[in-house]
């Protein structure tokens, strides 16, 4: 039976299981990390704060309209995604979430520029996320933040946490300092081969420094929106040519809240243009959108909307009903809701396994 | 092969060295290339290696020289053959990635007076671009006002890749004066590399690089978009020049729901991002980046939701295609013919002013 999405009774909601491959948990405030960090940190965090790569130290440099949806709002006004007991009550019970992933994205560990002081913050989030959240919620599963621009510790932190299967991912930055593809990222992509985790890309609000687009650094949120895709492009394109997909062949790769309506566009370009200039990367043994079938992943939200609800569906059949994992970003403004995300009818098979036979299966969730 | 008559929109031609250019420089100008010994500098730029198989056709490179620097060969080799109407030329050109905005407005003077006594003089059927400075939009927008007189040119310039978002305010000067003399900006993939090609750095490849030329289409459409330069130069046409066009619609939907989201920080954008795209912006054919099915060539021009987008161009000498398969498969005759005529002839309506 083929079942319309749209306007489905609220009774009926908790029947659609999902798996939610992006939910954002955040911190009371910045204090939270504190304890979780070793004294010399600490004392450094309180003195020297943060060291990026941006003008503004405390807050992203394109103002949000709101980072988050104003209904998240905590009921004592704490920040959205900040209390667990509300996110139960507002997002896990009644869209039926069965697993929720975490995505931390705080402190942003990934974009300090004192590298020690940056694994220092990814290992005290790990802690954070284990103690505050999966500890206390059995539906929710982690994602092991590293540096990536320094490797060593990074490797060292998956060996370290890869033990706890609570940890379901690899989360690095795709804002590094050089495409991802590059040799010197390697090492991490090795140690999560060897512990069968898959590496979950998030597009971060900053990091590297370079200019968001390669045309310069625009001046509107509504600009910077639509660099999410261009960064996960970005990615994909270097993985993909760099090899890396030769050389790790069980390599599974989740590209999160970057969209998929480029996919199929980006995938043509590549393979008409490597056809041309292959002899630049004979490293790649085949055209390269058929690695994206065996090793990438993508997260639906933000969903773009084509104008026309068939192209939605030529999309999907496209890059194929495998490889979508259904996400919200909760709590963030740009929510996308379980219940009328899909403009177009989904049959019943397509929908369990958008919704969430796909992440089960790539996350070995059970 | 393609009706006779057609209007290509996009065909380069290389300039051999800087010495073919001193008979267009003034004294001082002649003077600092004998003095720093500039005319044997290879100004040619990274995005487009000479010897680089995407820069020249095997059958369409010349003997001696670089991709695009014979006369006769464009003639025999694309106008003769195809029976074309006119060719629009795209000097693209080291100039513009130069930091020395005056040496960067020298040079595309040069340029651009070379172009009509050594390619334009020679052939009728051949327009051209005004090769611009746009390190500084003031000095490009001197140079259009200095050829513009001269009806052969019927469209100013730029890389996609420069210092700033073109949207950017201080680029109007540039854009008021394209409108003021009813020139198309053109903008042609590739990059003076003042920011790298990723959010995440510097690419290995060349391919990835040219890959890369989307995110960067994509970048200068949303900054014009959003910067309000189709609300305050509403007579202003954009044509991207070799952007692949394929990735046009996705792109525009998404910018279409973040607009929806928080329209209120762009209030002069008055109605969704792809109808002001739809209006003012129009793309070039080679190359198509999709599969030959005829099938998925109609759905893209279908999602394009206009007829009037797409521009026929050869991209002559550049190799996206072989023999005479300068079309995509798929696309109906009606449209076919609008493409290669009545769409360059409604966006460059200088091209008529010369005949």
């Amino acid at each position: 039976m083929t079942v319309t999405l749209i306007d489905r009774p609220a009774e009926s909601q908790t029947r659609l299981r999902v798996v939610d491959c992006d939910i954002h948990p955040t911190f009371r405030s910045e204090a939270q990390i504190l304890p979780f960090l070793p004294q010399r940190w600490r004392e450094h965090m309180r003195t020297y704060r943060r060291h990026l790569r941006q003008g503004l130290q405390g807050t992203l440099t394109h103002p949000r309209m709101q980072v988050n949806r104003l209904d998240a709002v905590t009921p004592d006004g704490g920040p959205p995604g900040s209390d667990l007991g509300f996110m139960r009550q507002q997002h896990l019970d009644p869209n039926g979430v069965e697993w929720g992933l975490l995505q931390a994205l705080q402190p942003a560990a990934h974009a300090e520029r004192n590298v020690e002081f940056g694994a220092a913050l990814a290992s005290a989030n790990n802690d954070w996320q284990i103690a505050e959240w999966i500890d206390k919620e059995p539906r929710l599963r982690g994602a092991i933040q590293v540096t990536q621009e320094y490797p060593e510790a990074a490797v060292n932190e998956i060996e370290r946490r890869a033990k706890d299967r609570r940890f379901v991912q690899v989360s690095l930055s795709p804002r590094a300092l050089e495409p991802l593809g590059r040799r010197r990222y390697w090492p991490i992509y090795e140690a999560c081969m060897r512990n069968n985790l898959p590496l979950g890309l998030h597009v971060p609000g900053f990091g590297s420094g370079h200019a968001s687009t390669p045309a310069g650094w625009p001046s509107f949120y509504l600009e910077e929106h639509q660099t999410f895709a261009y960064v996960i492009m970005g990615v994909f394109t270097s993985m993909v040519l760099e090899g890396v997909f030769e050389r790790f062949k069980d390599l599974k790769l989740v590209l999160v809240e970057g969209g998929f309506a480029w996919v199929p566009a980006l995938c043509w370009r590549l393979d008409r243009h490597w056809q041309r200039m292959r002899s630049e990367v004979p490293h790649l043994k085949r055209p390269p959108s058929e690695y994206i079938r065996d090793h990438v992943w993508f997260t639906t939200q933000p969903m773009e909307e084509p104008e026309s609800a068939e192209d939605l569906v030529r999309l999907i059949d496209w890059i194929g009903c495998d490889r979508l994992l259904f996400s919200t970003d909760y709590p963030h403004w740009d929510f996308d809701d379980p219940k009328c995300v899909f403009k177009v009818k989904l049959g019943d098979a397509e929908k369990r396994m958008i919704f969430a036979e796909n992440a089960k299966r790539v996350y070995g969730l059970s | 092969m393609i009706a006779p008559g057609a209007i290509d929109c996009d065909v380069h031609v290389a300039v051999p060295g800087l010495g073919v250019l001193m008979p267009y420089l003034d004294a001082y100008w002649r003077e600092r290339v004998e003095v720093q010994q500039l005319e044997s500098i290879d100004l040619s730029l990274t995005s487009y290696p000479p010897t680089a198989p995407l820069s020249g056709r095997p059958d369409w490179r010349p003997l001696a020289g670089p991709p695009g620097s014979d006369v006769a060969l464009l003639q025999q080799a694309l106008l003769d053959r195809y029976r074309l109407r006119y060719a629009i030329l795209n000097c693209l050109w080291g100039a513009q990635a130069l930091f020395a905005e005056d040496m960067a407005a020298a040079l595309c003077r040069a340029v651009n007076d070379w172009l009509a006594e050594n390619w334009l003089a020679r052939d009728p059927r051949l327009r051209a671009s005004i090769l611009v400075p746009a390190q500084n939009p003031e000095l490009a927008a001197e140079e259009i006002a200095r050829r513009a007189g001269d009806p052969r040119f019927v469209q100013a310039l730029v890389l996609a890749g420069l210092d700033l978002p073109l949207g950017r305010r201080q680029h109007w000067p540039l854009h008021r004066a394209c409108e003021a003399h009813g020139l198309p900006l053109g903008i042609h993939a590739g990059s003076a590399y003042r920011h790298p090609p990723s959010a995440s750095g510097w690419p290995s490849y060349l391919l990835e690089d040219y890959v890369s030329n989307t995110q960067l289409f994509a970048a200068q459409l949303a900054s014009l978009v959003s910067e309000g330069v189709f609300a305050k130069f509403p007579r202003l046409k954009v044509v991207l020049i070799e952007s692949g066009w394929t990735w046009l619609p996705a792109f525009a939907w998404k910018f279409n729901k973040t607009w929806r989201g928080v329209r209120a920080e762009v209030p002069w954008v008055a109605k969704p991002p792809f109808d002001v795209i739809r209006e003012h912006v129009r793309l070039t054919i080679q190359p198509t980046d999709a599969p030959e099915e005829p099938d998925t060539i109609r759905a893209l021009v279908a999602q394009l939701g206009s007829d009037d987008m797409l521009l026929f161009a050869s991209d002559f000498p550049h190799w996206h295609y072989e023999g005479d398969a300068m079309l995509p498969p798929g696309l109906d005759d009606a449209l076919a013919e609008k493409l290669l005529v009545a769409n360059p002839r409604a966006t460059y309506p200088r091209l008529e002013e010369a005949a």
